[in-house]
């Protein structure tokens, strides 16, 4: 976020805009707003074509875009199809990251010990830069995630330093999906495929992809001072209901669904009561087992995942004695180091850990920050190298 | 407060050689100006490739790269144990067997005929054993070569008297910290990654590669579930099995891995 | 413009967003047992002594430079804020350094951390405190809490269960307390010895010996999960109410403020929520293997 926003919680002004009030942009000006961007202090990451998928990384301009690239996603199996004919810019589902590793660091240094010849010790603090950073192209799905990374980094009684820096240092770009992939089911999650004010994490601005272009519109102070500078047109009743009839498609192109026993059947999960208490009765059911046939407990599920939070600790010291190092990175509940304690291995089993994984992902994430941990993503479903979908899963668990 | 120094005693170490390519002593050596920070705080007795020859001096820190092959070795390693306090194996060869303990699965002497002028000058052994079949083993460090900075922690943790830090995790942990798109989900590849240790900082993948699995077997590897993903990649089983039976096939989990591959994938 | 105090650490617990430790000397040591020792510990800056307060059953991070934190409760009174008192078994690898530590030597301490035993809860009640092995260290201070305010407190009783005779510390400290007015200490060995002169069996096989009112009973329990498991039944056996058992429970733990998830217990971080909880809201999961 940037200097508009700053009185207060995140965002505040954020995504407020109402649905009509979007405007057109041409697709070739979208250069445009990345220019205003970067020359307003801003480094672009964005979505572009790395080793076979579509990953965000520092963008130098519109032209890195993956224009007319498409994606095709099954559990465990991710591939690219390039279509010269194709003008779109966002014609394809989420890639295995986009905003988790901006806000918390894969890894990072917390702070540093140095030891001087008498054995003393001083401890000093380290942050990131407060580097600022516009994100082009953010799905609703990372929306909610990061506003569920928000709750538990920053809601809680001891805040994150580091990622409340990294957090205030973004200016969103959302773009609606308007090609979820097979895996997808963030309709179902009740996160997307729209970008939606009010919903998820607030947004600077709003794109919705059209064949000939965009409709732009803004969430906040700041991204409406941006839009005031885009050479925009009023966008005309054929151009908002082209939108509306892709957003419609994009819902109807999704098959999968997490189960929603009893009285909250059929309802968005994260809005009702979805799978809470559900999975941790049942604890000692025999899936777990049979799902643990499958699970290599690789922890991917739990890498791409853009709502898994968990950290670990490394302590690295230097030869010569008098300097140490702390950092965190990225952990997983998959590792026997996650419940280690005192010579004791507390889920020492796959069945254990996936269990873990699944029941704190659906069911005591619910107690924990108010809704399911799941955003429909299907991210863990398509980078789980044994294809183990966590719908599937779900529902024989909780038929 | 009394005054203390920070600096501890220091330590003896000895870097020896059996059945192997060198490369781990290589990593090693390749650590630079660290190895001169290392010569620093401990007393480097033996390491001939980077100068000083005491292969019998007593030392706290035995560091032994290369399986044993010879029955010279056998009797080599046994006194290497005795004279000290630590035994480290450096690299796959030390403890997982290596390249050359493939012969294991062939008929070594049939190689050796046929490859050998004068094969009745070679003596070896019928099959190639990590250290740790052969003496107590206090740590291993993985993979073909060594990371030099794994070869390092776990000196400043034996200085700083605790026992270095184990790093057992799957290697998609490090891969994906490092952003690497995978390369078995995204093109297929049939990489080892999900049951390999840690340790190299997903070298092989993050440059497009599938990893070979030379750290050996991560903790809680299921390899079973992993053989059938290869298969499914189009992988038959004798070439799964190969995937297991390579660099660090007389690791027990990839040894039993590679005998049931085609069993665990029809 | 971000709300975040970049200077140095004063209190590495208070809100946004200290991480590093404060500097702490180590004032004495002292060998407790095989591989068990206490560290008494003293802050070394005047600002952080006189900000540091912590409840009987918290706990501290330990930090041994070059080699990392490892969660420890303190065992002292609270009372004694400038001395913190924590006691160690030699486990794992952090532990295994700290132990090589001498009077003079510096460390970090993060802390103090999570919620502590139910004093307030347990006023004008009988009190169970029932430990087993090292479970004894973090209830030691609750006695001494109770021991000192006895007057606000009903009958106390301290029942302490070790493997072999050999393995109770503070056998003079339990002999003390069984000493007070309307205290009962009961300990038990399941391998005893010549010398053990209590019972000789699990820890549960002193309910016999311990008075129990329903109602009036609050119960402290530290220990290992399967000891924990045991007593439980026999306090519930008892009529003792979920309400009225409180644990101490155990998880791995690096950031210690509820951040880093290693500690999840279900809902639960162990490290903000608990350590101790009341079984009221646990049992669903108390017991469960692999959770």
């Amino acid at each position: 976020m940037n200097d508009d926003t700053t009185q207060g919680k995140r965002g505040e002004d954020k995504g407020a805009a109402e649905d009509g009030a979007a405007v057109f942009l041409e697709r070739d000006a979208l250069q445009t707003l990345l220019a205003l961007l970067q020359s307003g202090g801003y480094r672009l990451v964005g979505p572009q074509v790395r080793d076979g998928a579509i990953v965000y990384e520092t963008l130098g301009g519109a032209e890195q875009l993956p224009r007319g690239w498409h994606d095709e996603q099954a559990p465990g199996r991710y591939r690219l199809h390039y279509d010269p004919a194709s003008p779109r810019l966002f014609a394809w589902a989420n890639g295995p990251q986009a905003l988790k590793p901006l806000v918390f660091a894969p890894r990072e240094l917390l702070w540093e010990a140095h030891r001087d010849e008498t054995g003393n010790l001083r401890f000093q603090d380290c942050l990131p830069s407060g580097e600022r950073i516009a994100v082009i192209g953010v799905r609703a799905c990372d929306l909610a995630a990061l506003a569920l990374q928000d709750a538990h980094f920053l809601e809680g009684p001891f805040p994150d330093a580091a990622y409340h820096r990294r957090r205030t240092g973004l200016f969103l770009v959302a773009v609606d999906c308007s090609h979820p992939a097979e895996t997808c089911f963030c309709a179902a999650t009740g996160d997307g495929p729209r970008v939606e004010a009010g919903k998820g994490a607030a947004w600077d601005l709003r794109l919705q992809e059209l064949e000939a272009g965009f409709l732009v519109e803004a969430g906040s102070r700041a991204g409406a001072a941006y839009l005031a500078r885009l050479p925009a047109r009023a966008a005309t009743e054929a151009e908002r209901a082209a939108a509306l009839a892709q957003a419609q498609a994009a819902v109807a192109r999704q098959t999968r669904r997490l189960p929603a026993p009893g009285p909250s059947a059929g309802a968005p999960c994260h809005d009702a009561a979805g799978l809470a208490g559900a999975l941790t009765a049942r604890h000692d059911h025999p899936h777990w087992h049979d799902v643990a046939q499958r699970c290599l407990a690789c922890g991917n599920c739990t890498a791409v995942c853009p709502t898994c939070f968990c950290a670990g600790d490394e302590e690295v010291p230097d030869l010569a004695g008098t300097a140490s190092r702390h950092y965190r990175q990225w952990d997983s509940c998959f590792t026997a180091a996650h419940s280690y304690i005192h010579g004791i291995v507390i889920r020492a089993e796959t069945r254990h850990r996936y269990r873990q994984w699944l029941t704190h992902k659906l069911d005591t994430w619910h107690a924990q920050y108010g809704r399911s941990g799941c955003v429909g993503c299907g991210r863990c479903i398509t980078w789980c190298p044994a294809g183990i979908d966590l719908t599937a899963e779900a529902e024989a668990l909780v038929p | 407060m009394n005054p203390r120094p920070p600096a501890a005693p220091r330590l003896r170490v000895a870097v020896h050689k059996f059945t192997s390519c060198d490369g781990c002593q290589l990593a090693f050596l390749n650590l630079g100006e660290q190895l001169l920070e290392l010569a620093e705080r401990v007393d480097l007795v033996h390491f001939a490739e980077a100068g000083p020859v005491d292969p019998d001096a007593a030392v706290d820190i035995a560091f032994v790269e290369g399986s044993i092959s010879t029955p010279e070795e056998v009797e080599r390693i046994g006194r290497i144990r005795r004279a000290s306090r630590y035994l480290i194996t450096l690299g796959a060869c030390a403890t997982a067997g290596g390249i050359q303990a493939l012969r294991n699965f062939a008929d070594g002497d049939a190689w050796l005929r046929s490859l050998y002028a004068r094969p009745e000058t070679i003596r070896s052994l019928a099959t190639v054993t990590p250290i740790a079949r052969h003496v107590k083993v206090d740590w291993e460090l993985w993979g073909c070569p060594v990371s030099g900075r794994q070869v390092l922690a776990a000196i400043t943790s034996l200085l700083a008297g605790v026992t270095p830090r184990a790093e057992e995790d799957k290697l998609c942990l490090a891969c994906k910290r490092g952003q690497a798109v995978c390369v078995m989900v995204a093109r297929g590849e049939p990489c080892m990654g999900p049951v390999t240790r840690t340790g190299c900082g997903a070298l092989c993948p993050r440059f497009g590669r599938a990893c070979y699995g030379c750290y050996g077997p991560a903790e809680n590897v299921n390899t079973r579930s992993h053989s059938r993903c290869l298969a499914g990649l189009g992988l038959a089983p004798e070439a799964v099995r190969a995937r297991y039976h390579f660099i660090t096939s007389q690791a027990p989990a990839f040894l039993a891995a590679g005998n049931s591959a085609q069993d665990d994938v029809t | 413009m971000i709300d975040i105090d970049d200077s140095l650490p004063e209190t590495p617990s208070r809100r946004h967003p200290v991480r590093s430790p404060w500097l702490a000397e180590i004032v004495e040591r002292r060998e407790e047992a095989r591989d068990i020792f206490t560290l008494r510990l003293r802050l070394c800056r005047e600002a952080a002594r006189s900000r540091y307060r912590f409840q009987p059953g918290q706990f501290n991070m330990l930090y041994l430079f070059g080699v990392g934190e490892v969660p420890i409760s303190i065992v002292s009174d609270p009372e004694d804020e400038a001395l913190l008192d924590h006691t160690i078994r030699v486990v794992g690898r952090v532990t295994r350094g700290l132990a090589q530590l001498r009077a003079g030597d510096r460390l970090g301490i993060r802390g103090p951390f999570g919620r502590g035993w139910p004093v307030q809860a347990a006023e004008g009640r009988d009190v169970m405190v029932i430990t087993g092995g090292l479970g004894c260290a973090p209830s030691v201070s609750v006695i001494d809490y109770i021991a000192r305010r006895r007057e606000r407190f009903g009958h106390l009783t301290i029942m302490q269960g070790v493997k072999h005779h050999h393995d109770l510390l503070w056998r003079e400290r339990y002999e003390a307390w069984g000493r007070q007015p309307g205290t009962t200490v009961l300990l038990a060995a399941d391998q005893g010895g010549p010398v053990w002169p209590w019972h000789v069996g699990p820890v549960t096989g002193l309910f016999d010996q311990a008075p129990v009112s329903p109602g009036r009973t609050v119960a402290m329990l530290c220990g290992p999960e399967g000891m924990m498991q045991a007593v439980v039944r026999e306090l519930r056996a008892r009529g003792v109410a979920d309400r009225d058992i409180w644990l101490s429970m155990e998880r791995n733990m690096h950031c210690a403020v509820g951040l880093c998830g290693h500690c999840q217990f279900g809902p639960h971080f162990v490290c903000r929520n608990g350590p101790v909880f009341p079984l009221a809201e646990i049992a669903d999961l108390f017991g469960v293997r692999g959770i």
